[in-house]
């Protein structure tokens, strides 16, 4: 992406290696993210072989259809934020404003479906805190585990998308105050990456968590 | 992109560069990296004099057992007579490697070298993210912190050693320093995690994308290459850390039981909720921690590459070679991190998979120790301090590499497991090696940073005074090693056979209390040389490679004036028939009759 009259910050010679350095980091930046819950995920795995039984018997007690809803949610909230990256890209402003509040209004979607589901969990007990109980007792510890990793995993997704939250606030303000504009649409384009990659954490945690061993 | 854009784009750099900063904004909340560089710089001399005490508390218990500690032992335990409480030792030892290893040697190596020298090195005007970069170094602070102030909670600071294996370390009730100590010690690490990750961003973005004209990848200095390569390694072992140090964090406040097995008691109390591993704590932080001990190592041999190629005036024997053993000890160093964990009861068939693994890392690594003494071979050395010590790199690094290759044998490694002999195979490789190395760097770019030279006289007293004396504080330890002397015991001549191993300890005590002594040397010539050093000129030790031939001695913010510099050859061209007689043949030089050399000479 070639161009003149976008800003160059002074260490970057012009705005096309400015792009491709923003892009690179960014995209590093993502690497590192996938190895952090690539840790909680090798986690998930190694109590998942170690105890099948309780992962069968406690994703039971997660609420399918609210997670059904919510994994529809945030991929339609993906859909919304590539139209703004799209838009950004045409230097449509009300465009790119729209499609950052539709954006922001599914993730606030997702993180209050959430919060009905994490009510729930408390209001069973399946917190894993000193009130933890399941109605198998001879299987709580390792369903204390399951629900451990639930809070742990879904926990860190639900921090990554309230700081997505803060982002596309700021954007939007960007938008507002004429600051995105075709030639410096990389803000928009970089936290569409960062969206999208919140939304992929969520594809595997949805079957991970609540389909697995559904059928058992 | 047509020339006349890169003229205007340049100007307006030049002009950029004239506004005047606050002093606040100069060097306090600075974005540029050479400043970035140099508070790193001074906040590891701090860490590293509150490492060291660590240590000697540490040597005074383990030479003069339970007998009043000098200066401290009246202001911190008077209640005790002045002797060490028997709870305070693992606090010693625990923090004396979480201080070295993550706030002296990490930010020593990574954080001083890479931005003060990644963009001088390939000709950029800053890292590629100034303000992340600003970030980096003060998430340093709250690590520092926390650290500091765990030794001042209920329960003191931590105890099970630097890396805080559970169920020990993920129980609140298990030790005193368990308490609260532990807690702290897990938020400082993130916090050191969070500056590495974004310092190692920056590091790889700024290599990959803002090398100047001509300065092709294989053009770049060994110090660039080796912390590039260390950012990769920091950049994808450190999250998976990140996310053991938070299930730790659950563990501990939360209830949770990732690493919590089942039925433990602790003081006759059950613990907790079980169910867990406390093997996948061994296996996530050793993901990582492996990897870390490299590192800790990568960065110093290649500031000892550049140290060396300088001082001898010869090119650097096989650099490529030089660069593939980087890239080969980095790739290795992931898949070896079984072999600290040989005890923990595993597979003999994994445990023979990662001990091939491990001794396969002594081939880069003898390539490296070869190439090196390639360039020394008949070459006239020039005695300089950060020479000096780059050889005792050198040096050292055979005897840490070869103990290491001890341990790397399982049947070996059963009989040696926890005993001193780690302890000094380890202080081999990062004190003999790692700091040395830093050492090195420090004298040899102190006047590229400071603009003044610091005492040839008193680095060399400093340099003979560490070398010796550390030699006489560690070797013993492979001895006391072999003879099953164990680590972390607060008084090991309660049992019989290792009575008569005090008087060899009281000796290594002494020699550490005085090669303490001895980097006060250091810290006063550092000092005073700001002030009072001979003024350095451009390049006092005429080095070829770029970081020394920016237009002014302490170029402004942006490095290199109105243009950034073309390259036209490799670092370390000391032997090319064009050189001056010294060898003197600069990267930045037009090759004879070139276009570009004509143009050089109007």
């Amino acid at each position: 992406m070639h161009s003149h009259d976008a800003p160059v910050a002074h260490q970057f010679d012009d705005a096309g290696q400015q792009q491709e350095a923003v892009t690179l980091g960014m995209w590093l930046f993502l690497a590192q993210e996938i190895l952090f819950f690539g840790g909680l995920f090798l986690t998930y795995a190694v109590y998942r072989s170690l105890y099948p039984e309780a992962y069968a018997a406690a994703s039971h007690e997660l609420d399918i259809t609210l997670g059904g809803i919510n994994t529809a949610v945030l991929i339609t909230s993906s859909l919304t934020m590539a139209m703004a990256v799209h838009s950004a890209h045409a230097g449509r402003r009300k465009a790119i404003l729209g499609w950052l509040v539709a954006t922001l209004a599914l993730g606030g979607a997702f993180l209050g479906i959430k919060a009905v589901e994490y009510a729930a969990k408390f209001e069973h007990h399946l917190f894993p805190g000193p009130h933890f109980q399941f109605p198998d007792p001879a299987l709580a510890a390792p369903a204390r585990i399951y629900y451990s990793l639930y809070f742990a995993m879904t926990g860190m997704h639900a921090l990554h998308m309230v700081i997505g939250f803060g982002i596309l606030l700021w954007l939007i303000w960007l938008t507002a105050r004429g600051r995105i504009t075709a030639q410096r649409a990389a803000p928009v384009e970089m936290t569409g990456l960062y969206w999208h990659f919140v939304d992929i954490v969520w594809i595997f945690l949805f079957p991970l968590l609540y389909l697995i061993g559904r059928h058992g | 992109m047509s020339s006349t854009a890169t003229t205007i784009h340049t100007e307006a750099h030049a002009a950029h560069a004239e506004h005047e900063l606050s002093f606040v904004r100069k060097y306090i909340f600075s974005t540029d990296h050479k400043i970035i560089g140099i508070q790193f710089l001074f906040t590891v001399l701090f860490t590293l004099g509150l490492g060291g005490l660590l240590a000697l508390g540490v040597r005074w218990q383990l030479a003069y057992p339970w007998t009043k500690v000098p200066i401290f032992g009246e202001l911190l335990w008077s209640d005790n007579g002045g002797a060490m409480p028997a709870e305070v030792y693992p606090m010693l030892t625990t923090m004396h490697a979480s201080v070295m290893i993550f706030l002296v040697i990490i930010p020593g190596l990574s954080g001083v070298f890479g931005n003060f020298c990644i963009p001088l090195q390939i000709g950029a005007r800053d890292m590629a993210f100034p303000t992340m970069n600003m970030i980096s170094y003060w998430f340093m602070w709250p690590a520092i912190l926390f650290f500091v102030a765990s030794f001042f909670v209920t329960g003191g600071a931590a105890t099970f050693g630097w890396t805080s294996y559970p169920p020990g370390a993920g129980n609140l009730q298990a030790a005193p320093g368990s308490l609260h100590g532990q807690t702290l010690w897990l938020l400082g690490l993130l916090c050191v995690g969070v500056s590495s990750l974004l310092g190692s961003v920056n590091y790889i973005t700024t290599i990959v994308k803002l090398r100047t004209k001509g300065m092709s990848f294989f053009r770049m200095p060994m110090t660039t290459w080796a912390l590039f390569i260390t950012a990769i390694l920091q950049a994808f072992a450190l999250p998976v850390l990140t996310a053991a140090l938070i299930l730790q964090v659950a563990d501990r406040e939360f209830m949770t039981s990732f690493f919590r097995p089942d039925d433990l008691v602790i003081n006759n109390e059950p613990a907790g909720p079980g169910g867990g591993q406390p093997l996948l704590w061994q296996h996530l932080f050793w993901f990582y921690s492996h990897p870390a001990v490299y590192i800790m190592i990568l960065p110093a041999m290649g500031v000892v590459s550049d140290v060396i190629t300088t001082f001898a005036r010869k090119p650097l024997f096989g650099y490529k070679p030089m660069v593939l053993a980087v890239a080969g000890i980095a790739f290795l160093g992931f898949i070896v991190w079984g072999h600290h964990m040989f005890q923990s009861g595993m597979n003999p068939a994994l445990g023979m998979t990662f001990m091939t693994s491990t001794m396969l890392i002594a081939l880069p690594s003898a390539v490296k120790v070869f190439n090196w003494l390639g360039t020394l071979w008949g070459s006239r050395i020039r005695w300089t301090t950060p020479m000096l010590n780059a050889l005792a790199f050198v040096s050292m690094f055979v005897i840490g590499g070869l103990s290491g290759i001890f341990m790397a044998a399982t049947p070996v490694d059963i009989y040696i497991h926890d005993t001193y002999y780690i302890v000094g195979h380890i202080h081999y490789v990062l004190f003999g090696g790692s700091l040395f190395g830093l050492f090195a760097g420090l004298y040899y770019w102190y006047p590229k940073m400071f603009g003044r030279r610091m005492s040839e006289f008193w680095g060399k007293v400093h340099f003979a005074g560490s070398f010796v004396l550390f030699n006489l504080v560690f070797f013993p330890m492979h001895i006391l090693g072999m003879g099953g002397f164990p680590r972390r015991y607060a008084d090991p001549y309660f049992f019989e056979t290792w009575k008569d191993t005090k008087p060899m300890n009281q000796m290594m005590t002494i020699a550490a209390i005085l090669l303490g002594f001895f980097q006060l040397i250091l810290l006063l010539n550092f000092f005073l040389s700001l002030r009072r050093g001979e003024k350095a000129g451009h390049n006092p030790w005429r080095a070829n490679s770029l970081e020394w031939h920016t237009p002014e001695i302490w170029p402004g913010h942006g490095n290199w004036g109105a243009r950034t510099p073309t390259v036209h050859r490799g670092p370390y061209e000391y032997a090319a028939p064009e050189s001056e007689e010294d060898g003197y043949y600069p990267q930045t030089t037009p090759p004879p009759g070139s276009q570009a050399e004509r143009a050089h000479a109007h």
